[in-house]
């Protein structure tokens, strides 16, 4: 299988001795819509703009879309819409005249489309009404709807989209995912750069987790699930008898809470877990597995601290 | 059509409704795509106009370059700066007019009430040490410091712009720029002076005057040498903006430079290093006006600036295809 993105032993040390990203292997395969997850400062950013190219690698090799970069980036870059680290245009343009003078930097594009492709772009966002306004006087979410308008100028094979929802109302939000979700169906391969893990369980065939400059995972994400430890939740009127019973089993991590009671399966197979209940006399109104939870592993994989990465 | 043919053959593809940039091999516009899995997909809402997709790059286009003049003029703040420079040439040629030519001035504006183009000459030599400066050290430390401020530098760079590219249109914009500045300051004064003053043969420095239409072409070379000169400076000016990411902090440097260098030049004990200085040999212009032209110090300040500009864009060209974009 091909890769819409690969990268092999990618490592930026900064000037100040800081390791921001250290000895990734990046494989996005073609298609997919890759969540790339991971802590405030654990180095997604970084890992974008080495990507693209806009800072140099101290070590390491990447290829986008088969090519090699940086050294093919004059054809691949044209291929690839990109979001990296918030909106930024010119505020004393509007919306509509930022894209077109995006669009006069591409060398690849006809400016005899640029007119139909800024329009369809806007459109696609929403933004088609306030796209004459000054981008001085747009609000937050405005401001990433033209962003993502700007990767969106042409048809695109690859978009990487660095918190492409960050500002958006809930409304807004659902419009960006039911977009990828569009483009991911045309066969454009997405990567989403994002901490919102419900984000990436609606949309995301695959992950990557970042932490401490490190990708700490990566894969599918039915498969990195799978890989997680699941749970049993019992429902019941006695909570303290089931955790009891449960525990008895040999199920660790028993939470028992007012009318549920949740437990680390381990090795227990859960068919033996509702015979020895009723066995015990345990009221019983509700009982599942709750598969791997997607923000446990995440908190698994890179820490409960609060702290941002330094 | 196959999806490898067009990638093997992107020429000729802009007017055929399949040929579009898509390395996928799925068609954007028609609905009738199936994704890998083998679902149907239903027809899309948005669609790309047919001809989206990418065309041969092309060898030559002015399109960002006009782009970038557009960005240019079209801001408010530098229609403000054109406006100050044209204050000075319409102050002189009032100034004249209401009280006459001063007996002791320098050499253009005893000669205004005579020929209106001293005017423009005279509005010249007054900008050149100072206002002239600071419009181009604005324009040029914008160049690149200024998109990086905005973070509009990551995008144009992930366009792809191309970084030689991108310095390449900057640089010819504040070339354009300061021949800009600097007609519009002589044409002001000259329209403004004819007006007032008339015109006529033109009186030279050497003594023997030249036709009024030899004065016009003088004045015309007069605004070619100093734009020349500017341009030195809006090279350095390109060079100090790709270093920071503050354009206020690059233009303060521009300035600094161009009039630390007029004070040196101003220091007799410093006569070594003199011709050395950017701005040595800027007031020059007035040599053109001499009949014959006086070149002992005309050429050499071509030769200067042109040196400038090849160590200063050359610089910018290091510094800046090398560097990091962390704005």
């Amino acid at each position: 299988m091909t890769l819409a993105i690969a990268s092999a032993g990618l490592t930026k040390r900064f000037r100040s001795g800081q390791v921001a990203v250290d000895r990734i292997d990046l494989a996005v395969p073609h298609g997919a819509v890759y969540g790339f997850l991971g802590p405030n400062g654990s180095g997604k950013t970084t890992t974008i703009r080495l990507l693209l190219g806009l800072i140099r690698p101290t070590a390491g090799t990447h290829q986008l879309l088969d090519a090699p970069m940086p050294a093919a980036a004059r054809d691949v870059l044209p291929r690839i819409g990109a979001l990296v680290e918030g909106p930024a245009f010119h505020p004393y343009l509007s919306g509509r005249d930022n894209l077109r003078r995006l669009d006069a930097a591409d060398r690849t594009v006809s400016p005899t489309t640029t007119d139909r492709r800024i329009d369809a772009a806007l459109d696609r966002v929403g933004l088609l009404a306030a796209a004459g306004k000054r981008y001085r006087i747009f609000s937050l979410g405005m401001r990433q709807r033209l962003a993502l308008a700007a990767a969106l100028l042409r048809p695109r094979d690859l978009l990487i989209l660095d918190e492409p929802t960050n500002g958006l109302d809930p409304q807004g939000t659902r419009e960006v995912r039911l977009l990828l979700t569009d483009l991911a169906a045309a066969g454009t391969t997405v990567v989403l750069s994002t901490h919102l893990l419900s984000e990436v369980e609606q949309v995301c065939t695959h992950v990557g987790v970042m932490h401490l400059g490190r990708l700490v995972a990566q894969g599918g994400l039915a498969e990195l699930r799978a890989g997680g430890a699941p749970r049993i939740e019992v429902r019941t009127t006695r909570p303290d008898a089931a955790g009891t019973v449960l525990a008895g089993l040999g199920l660790t991590d028993v939470d028992t809470h007012t009318d549920t009671v949740t437990a680390l399966l381990g090795g227990v197979s859960a068919e033996q877990v509702a015979p020895a209940l009723v066995h015990a006399d345990v009221p019983l109104s509700g009982l599942r597995v709750l598969a791997a939870d997607l923000e446990e592993m995440f908190v698994r994989l890179t820490g409960e601290g609060f702290d941002v990465s330094g | 059509m196959s999806a490898a043919d067009l990638r093997t053959s992107p020429a000729g593809d802009a007017d055929d409704a399949d040929g579009k940039d898509d390395a996928t091999g799925k068609n954007d516009a028609t609905g009738n795509d199936a994704v890998a899995s083998g679902e149907a997909v239903k027809p899309r809402s948005h669609t790309y106009p047919d001809d989206a997709g990418a065309s041969p790059p092309r060898w030559f286009s002015t399109r960002f370059f006009r782009s970038e003049l557009w960005l240019i003029f079209g801001r408010r703040r530098n229609w403000v700066g054109l406006a100050i420079l044209c204050a000075v040439p319409i102050l002189v040629n009032v100034a004249t007019k209401m009280s006459g030519p001063s007996g002791d001035g320098p050499e253009f504006f005893v000669n205004i009430t005579h020929n209106g183009l001293f005017a423009a000459l005279a509005a010249l030599a007054l900008e050149l040490p100072l206002f002239l400066p600071i419009a181009v050290a604005a324009i040029s430390a914008d160049a690149i410091a200024g998109e990086a401020n905005l973070g509009t530098l990551r995008y144009l760079l992930a366009v792809p712009a191309g970084r030689t590219r991108l310095l390449a249109v900057k640089f010819a914009a504040i070339v354009v720029f300061a021949s800009a500045a600097t007609l519009l300051v002589a044409v002001v004064g000259a329209v403004l002076g004819l007006i007032l003053f008339g015109g006529g043969p033109m009186a030279t420095f050497s003594g023997t005057p030249v036709s009024f239409g030899e004065g016009m072409w003088r004045v015309l070379l007069v605004c070619v040498y100093i734009t020349v000169m500017l341009t030195a400076l809006g090279a350095i000016g390109l060079f100090v903006s790709t270093l920071t990411e503050q354009p206020i902090g690059a233009a303060i440097a521009v300035l600094v430079i161009a009039l630390g260098s007029e004070i040196s030049d101003a220091i007799p004990q410093l006569s070594a290093i003199h011709r050395y200085l950017p701005t040595h040999y800027w007031l020059s212009f007035g040599d053109l006006l001499r009949n014959p032209i006086a070149i002992d110090r005309t050429v050499p300040g071509l030769l200067s600036a042109l040196i400038y500009v090849a160590i200063f864009t050359s610089a910018a060209w290091a510094r800046f295809g090398g560097r990091d974009v962390t704005s």
